[in-house]
């Protein structure tokens, strides 16, 4: 054998805290000093954490009002009657009246609900092209194949926006009115139609496309509407920085939701004498009946809502700490119980852990 | 380099070899040529390779090498290193080879200038390749279960896939139908089962991240089930990141570092170390595994008479007999555990010149393999491949006969001062079967002897019938010895007559030259000529335990873990190691010996064992002990659970041929697990596997074999794991091993640090890692409800859910 006077000690391993498996470590032996008082602490906390939660979203007012038209509901009905079975529907209003008996606080939001509308279907969502919507002059003539049907019009003209989620867009309309005495003329509540999309969907991901000799409408020469459309995309608005594929009603649309049942913002009361919320009185809300949602079933509804720090409505959170909370003490109870009766032998039992 | 077979091939010093060779001539008398064959076979010592005498002559001359027009026939490539044979036909003469005349591939030539070879096997046909690539693919209980798991889970992903699927098929004709305005449907699936067919494969791809499938599937050939082709789909890689962490933390650890050799622990395979954690027997080799593998030679029976009885640690070391030879036995391989020999009486027999002693001795200095060398002071350094060999042929240098040197005829002795050259006539090798060797040499006075060393039970059994009282007397000793746990060997020799040598010489050359049943003619001469032998005496070599051996099984034990000895040793002296080392213990309620002689009686002992087992249990455990039928099914748990206290079994190699027979078998399984311990003595290496391969077969159990020399490389490799001693007795233990390391005491970490440990987190990662893969999985499962089926991607949501 030829072990070399060299190599000795070469091959010795390095005696570091972590070669060596020495490295700080620790952990909890669960007995029943430790987990008992976990357990209560956990539980109060829960508690604690719950009733916050359920009480803010308590606290929270909404006002909500189905306003599809099914038989004997609201005025409504006749739009959705007149609607049936046309396509396009022809336009159509209706209106709904409310009393507030006090001051409904704000900020208050505006919303509409859709229900058993699947826009979280596979192939609805994949249905648009994101890089026509970010402004690619190139993507805006060639739209992606995950588009069609929508890619291109009867005509063979590119669609922009293309897709099935643009071409099913969200065209009711709302306008709130304001009785402030009995009888007295209704005024028009200003509602704040900017800042509802999210900042990076507004700012960053919808772009339109170049200008053309200064005018967005040349930009989208060449190109179609979605069909269902009464108007192109670049007269959303007259606003240039709310129109083409920046429109909010349109960004906000185009972030799908995630369950059938969703709600949209549409607008937020925060202007002239509402920034405290809507005040006591009469009110009216217009409605432009455009979209028809009873051939599948669905609903549509309009909510005023307030919000508060955890966000919108939202008891089921507040619930879920309540119940978590009060079966971590319920259990710690028990174990307790357990632990008095059976000390002695558990004692034991802790010895062979 | 294009070698081709039949090139001549010039080589010189320290260059590697390029292809199996037959050497021709070297720069060396007698064209002998040294190699090293440390990459073929892991041993360091130097070997000798010879050229026939008849092509040694063609010396260096390119001329006459060119012009070489010998014709070889050979065995076909094979993947055994020790063994060649083959005929050199050459001017009208036949000439035998032998793997001594060939130089393997991957040697390095050691102290020779140059030598030229004739390629006999040139690239994937040589003995190296052959040998390469062969390693058993070894995978853990963990690995089973996990590919059980793994069906079962995609089982279960296609269950799901089918319950969306037909979720699919309703809701698009329920649902999706009237949702037409906004969700048309596209050309070529306006089929609600269509849609749920398509959905379904889109299911299987987002779900299919909870089922554990690595990025290879490899097929194995599950060698239970002869050609039954087993997929198995192995973990994430990250299982063996972990693993191959684990394995670092064992090369690292410096409990398992032994600076004595300089040998940190080895985990030569990443991919078991949780199954460490889960041993159940544990096979244990004895000679350099339990015990040092450092042999000192204690006592000797000469002519009837017992040398070294005289056991005085301290009293008479002025007067010893180690200062023989001061110079020499400093350079002593073993120098710093310097001979010592307790007994006046041998120094004075040899001054004396009792011719007994002396012959005895002069045996000791002839029947061997052991390679002498000079060093840069011109002292003898032996190269030694047995240390039994190392430690004989030093006590023999420290009274006086000196081993000198030794060529391929000839070995050159120093007798009490006296130069005395042998002429070796014959040489007949150890091998596991024989338990013997022999040479045959001529002294320079003419007369033919042939000096054997071997078990004595071999040797006993060959001895001249004149033997008789000095045989009866032997043994007495060597039951002594073996009492002790000493390794015994019984020397004799025989005085030849001319005529009768060459008559077998000739037959001997015939046989080389056979082509084939070589083996089994050459076999039978050596037969035929070691018998009727005259007994001189017999030796004792001590081999020591090693350090933390009792320590180390004593936990072991506590664990629960059997431990199985199987040992070549003697019966008495591996029971004797086993007393030594706490396998065995005095408060074992019962000890069994198995040692039959043929079928009927060792079946009738293990009968009896089992009788006196159960029957003693039956009395208190009310029925629990299994019928007959069911024994074999429920050996595993109730048998163990209804026999309380601690039995041992042993058996002997001779008993252990029958038992391992089908018939007889579960007897001796059944009773062999319920002991404590097992010990096999006289096993050879092919019972050591089967002995393992019985209970890895038989029993749901996990099995570690331990040991350190080539005949233990059987059983390692058809353990679970397999563990190498990297320590006297040359590397091809460790590398047939999944894990070495130095001394045995560090199995005891080994197993319940880093064996639990590994276990541990390994099961810990794989419980998360389900948890994690269900998890994150299942929420498409569940999003898929709300989705209308429609394979949507949940996640995409998470900022609105």
């Amino acid at each position: 054998m030829t072990w070399s006077a060299t190599a000795r000690g070469a091959q010795q391993p390095d005696n570091t805290a972590f070669t060596q498996q020495r490295l700080p470590a620790w952990q909890p032996l669960l007995s029943a000093s430790i987990a008992l008082p976990l357990f209560f602490c956990a539980g109060l906390a829960f508690i604690g954490l719950g009733l916050g939660l359920y009480y803010s979203s308590n606290g929270i007012k909404e006002l909500e009002f189905d306003y599809t038209g099914y038989p004997g509901t609201s005025n409504c009905t006749v739009c959705a009657e007149a609607g049936q079975g046309r396509a396009p529907p022809p336009r159509c209003s209706c209106a709904w009246y409310f009393t507030l008996p006090e001051l409904f606080q704000g900020p208050v939001y505006l919303y509409y609900e859709l229900t058993n509308y699947y826009q979280n279907n596979r192939r609805y969502g994949v249905s648009r092209d994101d890089s026509q919507l970010s402004g690619m002059a190139s993507a805006l003539r060639h739209p992606v194949n995950e588009c069609a049907p929508y890619q291109f019009s009867s005509a063979g003209l590119p669609i922009a926006p293309c897709g099935a989620i643009a071409n099913s867009l969200f065209n009711d309309s709302f306008s709130l009115w304001h009785q402030r005495g009995p009888g007295g003329s209704y005024v028009e509540v200003p509602l704040d139609r900017t800042g509802i999309a999210w900042w990076t969907d507004y700012h960053v991901k919808f772009r339109n496309p170049p200008l053309v000799n200064g005018s967005l409408a040349l930009a989208f020469r060449g190109t179609a509407p979605p069909p269902n459309w009464h108007r192109p995309v670049y007269a959303l608005s007259p606003d240039i920085n709310n129109t083409g594929f920046i429109n909010q009603d349109f960004v906000v649309w185009m972030r799908t939701a995630a369950l059938p049942t969703f709600r949209k913002l549409y607008a937020r009361i925060r202007q002239g004498n509402y920034t405290a919320g809507l005040p006591r009185g009469s009110y009216r809300v217009d409605i432009t009946y455009n979209y028809p949602v009873r051939a599948f079933g669905g609903q549509k509804r309009i909510i005023f809502s307030s919000i508060s720090w955890m966000g919108g409505k939202n008891p089921f959170l507040g619930i879920a700490y309540l119940v978590v909370g009060s079966l971590c003490i319920l259990m710690g109870f028990v174990m307790l119980v357990v632990y008095i009766r059976f000390q002695d032998q558990h004692d034991e039992d802790e010895d062979e852990e | 380099m294009n070698v081709k077979v039949g090139d001549i091939i010039k080589l010189e010093n320290n260059q590697f070899v390029a292809a199996d060779l037959l050497l021709l001539s070297s720069s060396e008398p007698h064209s002998l040529c040294y190699i090293e064959t440390a990459e073929l076979d892991g041993e360091t010592n130097i070997k000798v390779r010879h050229a026939l005498s008849v092509t040694s002559e063609l010396g260096e001359e390119i001329s006459s090498l060119a012009e070489f027009d010998g014709t070889v026939v050979c065995e076909a490539p094979n993947n055994k290193l020790d063994k060649f044979t083959g005929v050199l036909f050459w001017k009208d003469s036949k000439h035998c080879l032998n793997n001594e005349n060939m130089i393997l591939r991957g040697c390095v030539i050691r102290n020779t200038s140059w030598c030229f070879g004739m390629v006999i096997f040139a690239g994937p046909d040589t003995k190296l390749m052959q040998n390469s690539g062969k390693t058993k693919f070894k995978r853990t209980s963990i690995d089973r279960l996990m590919n059980t798991l793994v069906v079962w889970i995609f089982g279960f992903l296609v269950c799901l896939g089918f319950i969306l699927a037909i979720g699919n098929s309703i809701w698009e004709s329920e649902v999706g139908d009237q949702f037409r305005t906004f969700l048309f449907w596209s050309e070529g699936e306006k089929n609600a089962v269509f849609s749920g067919f398509l959905t379904f494969w889109s299911y299987i791809i987002i779900l299919n991240t909870f089922v554990p499938i690595s990025l290879y599937v490899s097929t194995v050939c599950s060698d239970t089930d002869g050609v039954f082709l087993s997929f198995s789909i192995l973990m994430d890689e990250s299982m063996e990141v972990i693993r191959l962490g684990h394995s670092y933390f064992i090369n690292w650890d410096q409990k398992m570092y032994y600076s004595g050799k300089a040998t940190p622990a080895q985990a030569r395979t990443t991919t078991l170390n949780e199954e460490l954690g889960q041993i159940q027997y544990v096979f244990s080799d004895k000679t350099g595994t339990l015990t040092q593998n450092i042999m000192t030679f204690k006592k000797c029976s000469i002519n009837g008479k017992i040398y070294g009885e005289e056991q005085d640690d301290l009293g008479q070391q002025t007067n010893m007999t180690k200062k023989k030879e001061p110079v020499d036995f400093s350079v002593d391989p073993q120098a710093d555990r310097a001979f010592q020999f307790f007994d006046q009486h041998l120094i004075e027999s040899i001054k004396l010149g009792d011719p007994k002693v002396h012959e005895f001795l002069r045996l000791l200095a002839l029947c061997h393999t052991v390679m002498s060398q000079e060093d840069s002071a011109g002292q003898l350094i032996y190269q030694v491949q047995s240390p039994d060999e190392g430690a004989l042929v030093t006590a023999a240098r420290n009274f006086g006969f000196i081993f000198k040197s030794r060529t391929p005829e000839t070995i050159t002795i120093e007798e009490l001062g006296t130069l005395v050259t042998y002429q070796l006539l014959a040489f007949l090798d150890f091998n596991n079967i024989r338990k013997r060797m022999s040479v045959i040499v001529r002294n320079p006075e003419g007369q033919i002897k042939l000096y054997s060393k071997g078990a004595d039970t071999i040797l006993f059994e060959k001895l001249h019938s004149s033997n008789e009282d000095l045989l009866t007397l032997t043994s007495d000793h060597l039951s002594e010895f073996a009492g002790e746990g000493l390794r015994t060997l019984a020397i004799a020799y025989r005085d030849l007559d001319d005529k009768y040598f060459k008559e077998w010489h000739k037959m001997l050359e015939d046989a080389h030259a056979a082509t084939d049943e070589r083996d089994e003619q050459i076999a039978g001469l050596y037969e035929e000529i070691e018998r009727d032998l005259m007994l001189l005496g017999a030796t004792a070599i001590e081999d020591k335990l090693q350090e933390g051996v009792i320590e180390t099984v004593t936990s072991l034990s506590l664990a629960n873990i059997k431990i199985w000895v199987l040992t070549g040793d003697k019966q008495e002296t591996a029971i004797n190691i086993g007393y030594a080392c706490n396998i065995l213990t005095d408060d074992m309620n019962d000890v069994f010996v198995i040692a039959g002689n043929t079928a009927e009686e060792v079946s009738e002992e293990l009968r009896k064992a089992k009788e006196n087992l159960f029957g003693r249990n039956r009395s208190f455990s009310n029925g629990h002990v299994v019928s007959e039928k069911k024994q074999q099914l429920e050996l595993d748990s109730v048998v163990e659970e209804t026999i309380t206290g601690d039995y041992a079994l042993i058996i002997n190699g001779h008993s252990l041929a029958y038992a391992l027979e089908s018939g007889i078998k579960n007897d001796l399984l059944e009773l062999a697990c319920v002991c404590k311990t097992v010990v096999c003595c006289r096993v050879t290496p092919l019972q050591k596997a089967q002995v393992v391969e019985l209970v890895k077969n038989h029993r749901n159990a996990v099995t570690l074999a331990i040991g350190d020399g080539a005949n233990d490389v059987s059983m390692i490799k058809s353990a679970h794991i397999g563990i190498g001693i990297s320590g006297q007795e040359g590397l091809q233990a460790v590398l047939a091993s999944d894990y070495s390391f130095a001394q045995f005491r560090y199995l005891q970490r080994l197993l319940f640090i880093h064996g639990r440990w590994s276990y541990f987190r390994m099961c810990k990662f794989l419980r998360y890692f389900f948890y994690k893969n269900f998890a994150f999985t299942l929420v498409h499962f569940w999003f898929g409800f709300f989705c209308g089926f429609s394979a949507q991607v949940g996640k995409k949501y998470i900022f609105f859910l």
